[in-house]
This record gives C-alpha cells, structure tokens and sequence, in this order.
C-alpha cells in the first residue's frame, strides 16, 4: 500500500476517504489481487478511526467486488482482469461525476461551457 | 450487550436524571457527550451503584448488576477526574492498596503503563501534575484486566499527545473485540477519532444513543436568508442570526420539507450548541 491519509477536517465522511483511497489503489494497480487488507481492528487502531467506520469502508468495496472476505482470514483485493479493472474504474467515474454535475448544474453552467472548462483546465498528470 | 441500561432516574431537589437508557457492545468505544451539568458523572456513577437511584436497572456482562455487583466490579475498570489520593503518600504505597483488591492485579500491565506515562513510583501524588494525576489514576484503573472501562473525562487536564497516546491505548484495548470501552468527555475532536458509539445527553436526557456516523447523519447545519428562516423557524432546533441571514440546526428528516435551503453536516460542537441553545431560548421564554 502507499498509505492512506484521513482528515477530520474534511467534508467527505471518513469511510468514504477510506473507499475511495483505497479503490483507487487497486484501479491504478498499486495494490494487487489477493493482498491482504489488515483487519478491521488493527486498521482503525491504526488509522485512528472508529471501527464502524472501517467496517462500513470494506463493505463498500465488497459490494464493489474489489475485495472479498475469507472468513477467520480477513479482506482480500480481488483478482481482476484488464477489462473488469476497466469497468469498475469506469463505473466509479461515472457515480463521482453525477455526484458532482449537480454543483455545475446548481450554477446553470452548460455543457459547452463544461466541456471547454475541461479542454483548457485538466491535465492528465496533475501538472 | 456487555453494558445494558434501562431507565435510570435520579432526582435531586434542582436536577432531574430521567428515563436514562442506552446499551453497549462488546468491543466498541462509546463516547458519552454533554455540557457541563448535563448529567454525564451521574449517569456513570447511578450505573455502577455509586449513588442511589429511584428506578432503573443495570445490566453488566449479561447479569443484574445490582444482584451480582461484587462480582462484575472486579472485571469493570473505573475513574472519574476528581480523584482524590492521600497527597503525601507515594505512588507506590497507593497502588499496594488498590492492587490488593483485585485478584486479577497484573503487575506487569502496571509497570507497562508506568513507563509509558513516565511515572515515578517514589513521587507523591502532591509533587504530581494534574496531567500526571490524571495518568495515575488511568494506570490504576487499567492494570486488573477489567473488561469494562467506564472513565468520566479521562482527558481533561492531558495535553494533545497525551490524548492521543490515550486514545491509543482505548483502540488498543478494544481490539480484541471482547472489551469495550465508556467514557465521558466534552472534548468532542477525541471522539470524532476513535468513537464507534455516541451517547449524547442534555438537561438530564438522552437526546440519542446511536453510532457516531448515525448521529451526525442525523442532524443537518443550515444557512440562509432571514426570508428563510421565517418559513422554517418551527422546524429549527435552535439557530442564530447573523448579518449575512441566519445559521441554524435541523432534524435531517425535516429537512426535505425545505428543498431549495444550503445544508452541510454538522459537527459533534455544532450538535450540542444548538441544542444547549434550545435549552436557553426555552428558559428565557419561561421566565
């Protein structure tokens, strides 16, 4: 893993953090198929999260399919092929940007407007 | 449930503990949340026999605590922020007398806290801080094994990194699954941590007892215009007026009677401000 970094002082719920950092470890293949989560309660010790709220992380990303539970061994990441990697990372992108459309819409931008908004704004590298 | 309470009362001549009732899992921490005179040390101590109560029943690892108290009492860990040691006497003479009353005493558990709270067991308790005092108090409270730890505000007095070394040694505790862990505080950033489970009481009534997430999923903070506010008043816990318009606390189950209105999640503060605010706007109208 690369690590994971929680803030309180985010707007975004804290299993969300966690979901969303730790699937976009396993679409960008940092963390590989059949790697071994840490237990629920060792990783809220050491995130210094509540258990709850790690349990409710690692059940989204089951319901995902990215990980699966072997019972008495814990979390596993899913093995997965290029085309379901694909998928779910497509799928996941899709949920965000209707999640995120409403604020565009809320400002009555129009789709022109969004698509040279990203032409000009958005870099692939971060750059 | 390793902690079940149902409908504890107390009743002083001005303050009125009433229909107290919540439970806890095995391996969580529950927070326990309130201002100052809410009624959070009474709570604890009505729980655990220390003061009569006028109905109500305890259960503790699935047993009456009232018929089998002497038993559950040596698997319940519990310290409160006034404790009051003999000031002249050393650490060390005062755990030899605690240590005597639990057969499940563990020296080495001791000793462990001991160096971790850097505690010199030939000070006395009056050459000790208040930090240190409250650290002292945690050793002897955590060192015979208990199951059950009830603390009221074991954090008042410690520095951030005492806290969190605190806050540590909770998760720590509970990560077997088979303890858990109460604790009272109105230090509400402790419990965005670590908390799985919040008991929040106000005027000597539980408002929830649910988990943490639940809780501040419960609630929506509001903003807008004095327009606003006219239309929704009735709904609002409490709010405040600014110069911008208003700032107010809802019901999140009312909230999708107002769809046009600014809404974001409140914090624990935010959800215990309001509330107290409710409190004084009704007082006031009372008088």
């Amino acid at each position: 893993m690369t690590g994971i970094n929680i803030s309180n002082k985010s707007d975004k719920p804290i299993y969300q953090q966690l979901f969303e950092q730790i699937s976009s470890q396993i679409l960008n293949g940092r963390l590989k198929s059949d790697f071994n989560l840490p237990a629920i309660r060792t990783a809220a010790k050491e995130l210094r999260i509540s258990v709850i709220t790690v349990k409710k992380a690692w059940e989204e990303l089951e319901r995902m399919e990215l990980i699966y539970s072997v019972a008495g061994k814990g979390c596993f990441i899913s093995a997965l092929s290029e085309d379901e990697l694909q998928q779910k990372r497509n799928e996941i992108i899709k949920h965000q940007w209707i999640k995120d459309s409403h604020f565009y819409r809320d400002l009555g931008t129009t789709k022109e407007e969004l698509s040279n908004l990203v032409k000009n704004n958005y870099s692939e590298t971060g750059m | 449930m390793i902690l079940k309470v149902e409908n504890l009362r107390k009743e002083y001549e001005t303050f009125l503990l009433d229909d107290i009732s919540f439970e806890l899992e095995e391996g969580y921490i529950m927070g326990f949340i309130g201002s100052n005179g809410a009624g959070k040390t009474t709570t604890l101590k009505g729980i655990l026999g220390m003061i009569q109560t006028e109905a109500g029943d305890v259960e503790i690892f699935g047993k009456n605590f009232k018929e089998n108290e002497i038993a559950i009492k040596q698997d319940i860990a519990f310290m409160t922020g006034s404790s009051d040691y003999y000031l002249r006497r050393k650490i060390r003479v005062i755990t030899k007398v605690v240590k005597s009353f639990y057969p499940n005493w563990n020296d080495a558990v001791y000793e462990n806290y001991l160096r971790k709270f850097k505690l010199d067991p030939e000070k006395k308790v009056m050459e000790l801080s208040q930090g240190m005092r409250v650290k002292y108090s945690l050793a002897l409270a955590l060192s015979h094994e208990a199951k059950l730890i009830i603390l009221d505000e074991p954090t008042s007095g410690l520095d951030p990194v005492a806290r969190d070394d605190l806050l540590e040694i909770f998760q720590e505790l509970v990560e077997d699954g088979q303890k858990s862990v109460l604790f009272s505080t109105h230090i509400t950033s402790d419990l965005e941590k670590c908390a799985d489970y919040i008991t929040y009481i106000n005027e000597g009534k539980i408002i929830k007892s649910t988990s943490k997430d639940e809780l501040l999923d419960s609630f929506r903070l509001v903003n807008g215009s004095e327009e606003d506010l006219k239309t929704m008043k009735q709904d609002l816990i409490s709010y405040k007026i600014n110069s911008f318009g208003f700032l107010g606390l809802i019901d999140t189950a009312k909230l999708s009677r107002y769809p046009e209105i600014n809404s974001e999640a409140p914090s624990l503060d935010d959800i215990m401000i309001y509330h107290a605010k409710r409190e004084e706007t009704h007082a006031e109208a009372a008088v």
